[in-house]
């Protein structure tokens, strides 16, 4: 009898995991299945990122649901042996739950899927992004046959408006709406734009869809082309994203070769291609109209909205902006319906929203939560709580453009609105989590440092006025600043606030005025009792003796770099605060515990 | 490769391709599927647990019907190997002894199609801990 394929083994192939090796595990993998004559019974199958970074390398064994964690490439031989040919489940590769430090067998059962409903994650971790076929088993361009043979432009842009889709890149504003508006604008030539150019610091939720599901984004920009009357695509990608580009290559020619794409798709005589075109990985590059300009070879920089690239865009022609996110969510939206699109979520905010996990969390990774999931559910079941037990203090959403929230806004369901209420934002979906160690000013003051560097100079309060908040926050971590600094501060916030021209100016205090808003003891500590309460600010640490502990051994005073350090032989020392660098050098040379951090 | 021309040749390629899919789609949620487990230990093997394990994936999915089959370690019933334990959907579990070829198409045919009980059941005698 012939053999008979029962076990796939899925390798996780995003940047993530591929920077542990998980090249070398597949290849590992299969040279073991092949030494043991398997190659027919069990097969390697490359796939997009599971979203379970923390663990990674991540093995998924199917039909078992096998979830391994952490694999090497020494483990490959383990696995074919125990588990492939024997089935024993190589128990020590399994997740072990925090809680209980049970071993999990299979990825239902873990925590951090449990809460999760994958829509624009459907196929990351599940098909082989290379493979179009398997994209096709998934349902895939079933949708844009039906847009093409099925319905009229009017009634694909009235589902989208249904659905409640919105814009997943941070703004929010309704999908079908824009792809309306785009429409309704009279042009001989429109195009479709993929804004691919995810730049948050500790973002990666774009990345990981083009990596894990490009044909999902192709589709969903031909459907749009059809919706709006344009017949061509084009995706900005930073090139800093070499796989992605590489998946997405591949996938523009299979869906070419497949007629998927190109002239006359599905013989309806609908011709739509797509594109790539490449960002240097500028942050302002993300605001739509300095993402045309860059595409169109000029300077990267935003030009003053209206008009809309809705109505004049690339080359002068009405263009339709969309996020990678929020063009995952239009194949199936098509599939299934607005009306079950609708039921996830709550009534102002629809569907899913994708956050990618960083900072002091257990659980760094990407998760997809339908809205109105509480940053509580977030943090603490799917992201398992705070690294090595520490307190909770803030969670950075929206990235440099949001704001910190805090223990009481825990229990806050996520939406547009409320978080912009409680004064930050959805963003693209970046998640810092911060704990005890974390300075707040020095976290606000970390977010200036980035748009400072990332301002295109354009115009003048965010170019020079960003610049001075920054100053200003060095002088509170500095411990130089007084009360009118922290007055200047929030004025000043307020002025580029309003005044800016792009989105990048416009939301760039957003970490300031947030942290004073929630943080103002941290900032009053900083200023009147030149302390830092996290111990990050070095410039308000304090390098002193403990005289009861010292015995006058010279031992920080023969080491001190500076000869800061005074004191007689078997007599208590001192430290001239004055000159000090705080290297620290004498605290590691003392023998009596007799020197402390203050 | 020819180009797709329209909705029916894409779902017909699309029914093909699931196929290639169809173990990983089951393994979601196994629980609506029949699921069997083939003793895989060193004594299961010895005496014909692979050729059952084959036998089955081929027969079930010739006969249409969902299932999942997957191995497992020794069950414990040395003396009646090859050994499989098949669950129907909200089933409890039954475990089957001696099984060849002839009595495998048996449990397919009145045990998982119909519920059916025959020949080779063995008595479960202990509990297992999830």
């Amino acid at each position: 009898m012939a053999q008979q394929l029962k076990m796939q083994l899925l390798v996780c192939g995003g940047t993530g995991c591929r920077a542990s090796e998980s090249e070398s595990i597949e290849a590992a993998l299969a040279r073991e299945l092949k030494a043991h004559g398997l190659e027919n019974e069990a097969k390697v199958i490359t796939t997009g990122c599971f979203g379970f970074c923390e663990k990674g390398p991540i093995v998924k064994v199917h039909p078992d649901n096998t979830f391994y964690t952490q694999v090497t490439p020494a483990d490959a031989r383990e696995i074919v042996e125990e588990h492939v040919l024997k089935g024993r489940k190589v128990e020590r590769l399994l997740y072990t739950d925090p809680e209980n430090k049970e071993h999990v067998p299979d990825s239902r059962h873990m925590g951090f899927y449990r809460k999760q409903i994958r829509i624009a994650l459907r196929n990351c971790g599940f098909i082989n992004p290379e493979n179009i076929d398997e994209y096709l088993a998934r349902d895939g361009y079933e949708a844009l046959g039906k847009c093409l043979a099925e319905m009229t432009p009017d009634a694909v842009i009235d589902i989208m408006k249904k659905s409640g889709l919105r814009g997943r890149g941070g703004g929010g504003f309704p999908t079908g709406l824009k792809w309306e508006i785009t429409r309704k604008s009279v042009a001989d030539q429109k195009y479709v734009v993929c804004n691919a150019d995810e730049g948050d610091p500790g973002a990666f939720m774009d990345r990981s869809i083009l990596e894990g599901d490009p044909h999902a984004i192709l589709e969903a920009m031909a459907i749009c082309g059809y919706a709006i009357g344009a017949t061509k695509g084009l995706i900005y990608i930073r090139a800093e994203y070499p796989l992605a580009i590489k998946r997405l290559k591949i996938a523009i020619d299979q869906a070419m070769e497949y007629g998927l794409l190109g002239k006359n798709i599905f013989e309806t005589g609908f011709d739509f291609d797509v594109e790539l075109r490449y960002g240097a990985g500028a942050f302002v590059c993300g605001e739509e109209t300095a993402l045309i300009h860059s595409m169109e070879g000029s300077r990267g920089e935003p030009t003053f909205k209206p008009p809309f690239p809705s109505v004049e865009g690339y080359m002068g022609k009405p263009t339709n902006v969309n996020n990678v996110e929020t063009f995952a969510n239009v194949p199936i939206i098509i599939n299934k319906g607005a009306d079950w699109f609708a039921s996830i979520g709550t009534e102002r905010s629809k569907g899913t929203k994708v956050f990618a996990l960083a900072g002091k969390i257990n659980n760094v990774g990407l998760i997809e939560v339908p809205m109105g999931t509480t940053l509580r559910e977030v943090i603490f079941e799917i992201g398992g709580g705070i690294k090595d037990g520490k307190e909770f203090k803030a969670v950075q959403t929206g990235g440099p453009s949001g704001g910190c929230l805090t223990q009481k806004h825990l229990d806050i369901p996520i939406e547009y609105e409320t978080l912009v209420e409680a004064g930050s934002m959805m963003g693209s979906g970046g998640m810092i989590v911060m704990d005890e160690d974390d300075c707040m000013v020095s976290m606000a003051k970390f977010y200036l440092e980035f748009t400072v560097e990332e301002s295109c100079g354009k115009c003048s309060p965010c170019r020079i006025g960003n610049k001075r908040l920054h100053e200003m926050l060095e002088t509170v971590t500095e411990g130089k600043a007084t009360m009118e600094t922290l007055e200047k501060l929030k004025n000043l916030s307020n002025v580029i606030k309003d005044t800016s021209l792009c989105g990048l100016g416009q939301t760039a205090p957003n970490p300031v005025l947030s942290t004073l808003n929630n943080f103002w003891d941290e900032y009053l500590e900083h200023v009147e009792d030149h302390k830092c309460r996290a111990g990050a600010c070095k410039s308000l640490m304090r390098y002193v003796i403990i005289p009861d502990n010292c015995v006058g051994c010279t031992a920080c005073a023969r080491n001190c770099p500076v000869n800061c350090i005074s004191g007689e032989r078997k007599q208590v020392h001192e430290i001239d605060q004055s000159t000090c660098i705080k290297c620290g050098t004498c605290m590691e040379k003392c023998k009596f515990n007799a020197i402390e951090i203050v | 490769m020819a180009k797709i021309k329209n909705l029916a040749e894409l779902r017909k390629m699309r029914e093909e391709q699931q196929k290639q899919l169809n173990l990983r789609e089951k393994s979601n949620d196994p629980e609506k599927y029949v699921q069997i487990k083939v003793g895989m230990a060193t004594s299961g093997i010895a005496s014909g647990a692979k050729r059952i394990m084959d036998f089955l994936i081929v027969e079930l999915d010739k006969r249409g019907i969902e299932a999942v089959v997957t191995q497992t370690g020794d069950m414990g019933y040395c003396y009646a190997e090859p050994t499989i334990e098949v669950t129907r959907p909200g089933e409890e579990p039954i475990v089957f002894g001696y099984v060849d070829t002839q009595r495998a198409d048996e449990i397919i045919e009145k045990y998982i199609k119909n519920g059916e009980l025959v020949e080779g059941i063995i008595p479960v005698n202990y509990e297992s801990i999830d």
